[in-house]
């Protein structure tokens, strides 16, 4: 006689009426395969854990978000933020779609022109890049992304000994209406020190000023403050055309828009709270379309959204390594990846699906990483099926940050593979061994004996 | 282990306790070891039923059961929790 499936016994108190803040059940069914993979097949060729991103999702995703500002605006150029994922194998995708590179430091630069970015397509932002670095810039036409007086004095002292001339921007902060207000990056507007760099840019007359950028803050809720944004950025190209005769080009709205994600602490869902592409185009692109830009003179729009285009993307596939029983007789499951390599886990409630079958019964879960660390918590509170050890998950939504702000602490970083459009894997970085941290070491010669 | 005495089964999984109007949720297997810890079977013998009913090893269902029978324990279904 065949016998029945276990699942360990589980017990469970009922509260009626009550909300506890494990929530409701939220798995139905397990995720089996991503892209017609099979998550069993895929951890079985290249470990666990895996991350696995889908070239399918970043293209419909990009397409999504390209139709939603180019049906509204004439002139629309999106820039891959490298930070959010600069795997290579990633950022060719975006850049096969028609993306620009922008890069926040002379690491993602060299990455950019490695993968074949021309340096007039290279959007070079951040608060941190030296002489040399932006010598390399001015001499490949990159688009300058001018963060304070400091740089901006460089600029103009290179310019002097350099034939080509600068093509730059400002870095605008202003208030949009949000809290935290961001102003640590660029210039401010309200306090007119925006249009003070302006007039030295114009008059010193060595570079050429040819865009406004602002990077208004991460994971927007709201997208009125892009409208906000929009309009001041415009106030000031219309402001500086008339003072200094001189169209500005271009007008970047930076990033920030949100992905589907949950925040920690969000009461709705993320896939509810977050506004989708055609709000945010719809705000940005009617501030611009309003302003009062004379025919012909309507600038360029360029947007740098990084996380709303791979975050869906991204799969983090894992297995379970042991159960336990807190003090207060919580379940708590511990897994093979941990926020080591899952920074996100961090900020938001990731939704986690079993990979094989499972029954409806849930316990009140802490899901715990690896690491001998008291902060590897994956996610608090969770009402999750009853798995048992080597049992798979699929983590879902992590495509942005996670594979730039991973860590090499405790244990290694996994391999990351993507699918292609013929649901075909391709291993884009290999998983990290022993010697991916040793040969970067150097031992001096008295301390080579250990001495034990 | 030895159950309240009063503690009544469904069919569907659902427990109540009439001692103190608690209620709980359980799996089938959960509520199998809770029939058979009814019935007064000892840990060996519902070892050898759930053993060859279920696809599991000896050292799996003996982990999982410590645990179930101690949840059982802080859920106070216990005997040793029943007043006179």
């Amino acid at each position: 006689m065949k016998k029945v499936q276990y699942e360990r016994p589980v017990i469970q108190r009922l509260n009626v009426g009550l909300m506890n803040k494990y929530g409701s059940r939220t798995e139905f069914t397990p995720v089996t395969q991503i892209d017609g993979n099979a998550v069993a097949q895929l951890i079985t060729q290249y470990g666990s854990p895996l991350f696995v991103i889908s070239e399918r999702t970043i293209r419909q995703t990009y397409r999504q978000a390209n139709r939603a500002f180019k049906t509204r605006y004439p002139k629309v150029q999106f820039a891959w933020s490298y930070k959010t994922n600069y795997i290579n194998a990633v950022c060719n995708v975006f850049h096969q779609e028609g993306s620009w590179a922008e890069v926040v430091s002379g690491f993602e630069y060299s990455k950019a022109i490695y993968n074949g970015v021309p340096g007039n397509k290279i959007i070079f932002n951040g608060p941190d890049k030296s002489a040399e670095e932006l010598k390399l810039a001015i001499e490949n036409n990159s688009l300058i992304h001018i963060d304070n007086l400091d740089e901006l004095y460089t600029i103009n002292d290179l310019a002097s000994t350099l034939t080509k001339r600068p093509r730059v921007a400002i870095r605008v902060n202003m208030d949009t209406g949000v809290y935290p207000m961001w102003d640590r990056f660029g210039f401010n507007y309200e306090n007119g020190e925006a249009l003070d760099a302006i007039n030295k840019i114009v008059l010193n007359n060595n570079m050429d000023l040819v865009g406004l950028h602002c990077h208004i803050g991460t994971f927007m809720l709201t997208p009125s403050a892009y409208a906000i944004a929009a309009t001041k950025l415009s106030e000031l190209a219309i402001s500086i055309q008339k003072k200094h005769k001189k169209s500005i080009e271009y007008i970047d709205m930076g990033g920030g828009f949100a992905s589907h994600n949950t925040l920690k602490g969000s009461y709705l869902q993320g896939i509810d709270a977050s506004p989708g592409f055609d709000q945010y185009a719809e705000a940005i692109c009617t501030s611009l379309l309003n302003a009062g830009f004379s025919e012909g003179e309507l600038p360029l729009l360029i947007l740098e959204t990084g996380r709303a285009l791979i975050d869906e993307a991204g799969y983090l596939l894992g297995s379970v390594i042991s159960n336990k029983r807190l003090s207060d007789g919580r379940r708590a499951t511990i897994m093979d990846f941990g926020v080591n390599i899952l920074f996100t886990s961090f900020w938001y409630n990731h939704k986690i699906s079993p990979a094989q079958p499972f029954s409806q019964y849930t316990e009140d879960t802490v899901i715990y990483g690896p690491l001998c660390m008291n902060i590897d918590v994956v996610r608090e509170n969770i009402a999750f099926p009853a798995l048992k050890k080597n049992d798979q998950v699929v983590v879902h939504t992590v495509g942005a940050y996670n594979m730039t702000q991973w860590m090499q602490f405790i244990a290694m970083r996994p391999a990351v593979v993507l699918i292609d459009m013929n649901d075909k894997p391709h291993l884009i970085r290999k998983r990290e061994n022993i010697n991916s941290v040793q040969n970067e070491e150097v031992m001096p010669d008295y301390l080579k004996d250990c001495l034990l | 282990m030895k159950l309240k005495k009063n503690i009544a089964l469904s069919d569907t999984g659902f427990v109540f306790d009439p001692s103190n109007g608690n209620s709980f949720s359980t799996n089938p297997i959960g509520l199998e070891i809770i029939q058979l810890l009814k019935q007064n079977k000892t840990q060996s013998e519902i070892e050898t039923k759930i053993l060859s009913t279920y696809e599991v090893d000896k050292n799996t269902f003996e982990k999982d059961y410590y645990d179930f029978v101690n949840m059982l324990g802080k859920l106070k279904l216990n005997a040793a929790d029943e007043k006179d």
